[in-house]
């Protein structure tokens, strides 16, 4: 068997994800490569090739590849896809936009956000919001997987895997990149966050959200929101965190102004520690939180702030 | 131009669905049925291009059991202008639907698909990019924002991170995302209106697709359970029990 997993990156630096993919290729077992496909993506080869249990790096360097359109990295995919036994995604927004484009040229099943490998053709992976999980068996003869990365601990960086250039596809030319516009941030990365600070409609108005920043300073932690406060426009959809938008587990998680509905749950609930501040002490949220603080988030957020 | 969007019958959001004692599947007797919520939002996008005079027609189709035809009769009264169900029985997975899908696209010709990114009982995420690939198509997931011009559509995505452009040719397949749109609250007159629009239904034979599933379900189990902690009484507590119990700061 061996194992392709696709790295995910910006041409500069491998993401983080990309370890936690290749341990869920570690516990399927078997000989396991990383496709980076990009544009002149040397520094990110030279990280991939650095992951624990690589042996082999392939890289397609393209034009065609730089901005990760779906067309022409499933093409990229397709054509080592007769190699392998299973080829690996990310469940990123990335990861999610290719996989399935490869999975159905291929005529197989895609197995998504999977979170736990019982055997190389059974795995499990949560339903409903995370409300139930299920164990999948695959008969396919090419498992195509997005791997949901909380549910892996990312593999170290200490490897030397070979590295090899590989023919990049042309561009299919069906779509083209406009432009991207990303939120400007000193936080770390909400996906891979130690420390995940989340405001809900408790917040009131995107101006309230801002009492959130000091206490993300003081704990060096990314902001993330519930989907209700993302639907009221108090915070930015990529900061969402639920079953529809991310789904995280830092050591520690602070739910301010969040009532607990299922799909923000879905997104949070395997946080090492879960803290809660609501003024409703009949919250669902306090059901799931190891420390819960009964409380008006304005004065009780400055308070902890000051405490720290 | 013609727009198809397929709408999925699915648990409505509200409910918490149990796991059967048998572990093999979730129990959906009785519980209350509903549109999937992202392809709400996909029926209300094209209806608006509809309106904007960008489109001519709208067409909502479901694969699945008899009562879809209730999913597509919600889809008229938002505005489709009629509907198609694929009739089965057979536990529908991704692959299945995207190829039914295909057959309807080749039968109607639609310049556009709209698609939710996700339905909200099998969490895939993998119908619309599937459909867009067995059919050659460009594709945007997670669509914030559609434009659609002279033979091409320009969407915003949301990505990690921020946000993205891209213009694919048409035809094209977009999946949407939370803040594409907010539906409208169905009228009364329109339910009623939507009862007499066109329904026409085909069987997966009729389409020549082989649907049935390839992946299967081992068993299906509750998810380990969390159990509640303790209420502080104050933040000095809070603080306390972070740094002394808990040990994270």
């Amino acid at each position: 068997m061996t194992i392709l997993v696709i790295a995910e990156h910006d041409n500069v630096q491998l993401k983080a994800a990309t370890l936690n993919v290749a341990a869920a290729a570690v516990q399927i077992g078997g000989d396991i490569h990383v496709l980076v496909a990009g544009s002149n993506p040397s520094s990110v080869a030279a990280d991939a090739a650095k992951i624990s249990g690589v042996s082999k790096v392939l890289v397609a360097d393209s034009p065609a590849l730089a901005d990760g359109l779906a067309e022409n990295v499933a093409e990229q995919v397709l054509a080592l896809a007769p190699n392998y036994s299973h080829i690996l995604f990310a469940a990123t927004a990335s990861g999610k936009n290719v996989s399935p484009r490869v999975a159905a040229r291929l005529d197989v099943a895609q197995i998504s956000e999977i979170q736990a490998v019982d055997s190389a053709d059974t795995f499990q992976r949560p339903i409903y919001a995370g409300n139930a999980i299920a164990t999948v068996q695959s008969a396919d003869p090419v498992k195509v997987i997005t791997v949901r990365t909380t549910g892996f601990d990312a593999l170290p960086q200490d490897g030397n895997a070979t590295v090899e250039s590989i023919g990049a596809v042309a561009s299919v030319g069906l779509s083209s990149f406009i432009g991207r516009e990303v939120a400007k941030s000193d936080r770390p990365e909400l996906a891979g966050a130690r420390v995940v600070v989340s405001g809900g409609r408790g917040m009131g108005s995107l101006e309230n959200f801002k009492i959130l920043d000091p206490l993300a300073d003081k704990f060096g932690a990314a902001l993330g929101a519930s989907r209700a406060a993302v639907d009221a426009g108090y915070a930015p959809n990529d900061w969402q965190v639920g079953q529809t938008g991310k789904i995280v587990a830092p050591q520690l998680y602070v739910a301010v102004g969040i009532s607990g509905a299922i799909q923000h749950l879905a997104g949070m609930k395997d946080s090492k520690v879960i803290v809660a501040v609501n003024k409703d002490a009949e919250a669902p949220i306090f059901g799931v939180s190891d420390y819960g603080l009964v409380a008006d988030l304005f004065t009780a957020v400055p308070e902890i702030v000051a405490a720290l | 131009m013609k727009v198809l969007v397929p709408v999925k019958r699915v648990v409505d959001y509200n409910v918490k669905v149990r796991v059967k004692s048998d572990q093999s599947g979730v129990d959906i007797a009785n519980v209350k049925m509903s549109m999937n919520p992202f392809d709400e939002i996909a029926v209300e996008e094209a209806t608006r291009l509809k309106e904007s005079g960008a489109v001519a027609e709208v067409i909502a189709v479901s694969c699945g059991v008899a009562q879809c035809q209730e999913t597509l009769r919600t889809a008229m009264a938002i505005g489709a202008d009629r509907g198609i169900l694929v009739q089965t029985d057979v536990e529908l997975q991704p692959l299945a639907v995207a190829k039914l899908l295909k057959e309807i696209a080749l039968k109607e010709q639609p310049q556009l698909i709209i698609l939710g990114k996700q339905a909200i009982d099998d969490d895939a995420n993998q119908t619309g990019q599937m459909l867009a690939s067995l059919l050659g198509w460009s594709q945007a997931t997670f669509a914030s924002k559609v434009e659609l011009g002279e033979g091409i559509a320009r969407v915003t995505r949301e990505v990690d991170g921020g946000l993205e452009t891209l213009e694919l040719k048409l035809p094209a397949i977009v999946t949407t995302d939370l803040r594409l749109n907010e539906p409208r609250y169905v009228t009364l007159p329109n339910i009623m209106k939507a009862k007499k629009k066109q329904l026409d239904t085909f069987t997966p034979e009729d389409l020549g697709v082989d649907v049935n599933p390839r992946l299967k379900t081992v068993k299906v189990c509750e998810p380990p359970a969390r159990s509640a902690g303790i209420k502080v009484a104050d933040v000095a507590a809070l603080v306390d029990k972070l740094k002394n119990e808990a040990k994270v700061i």
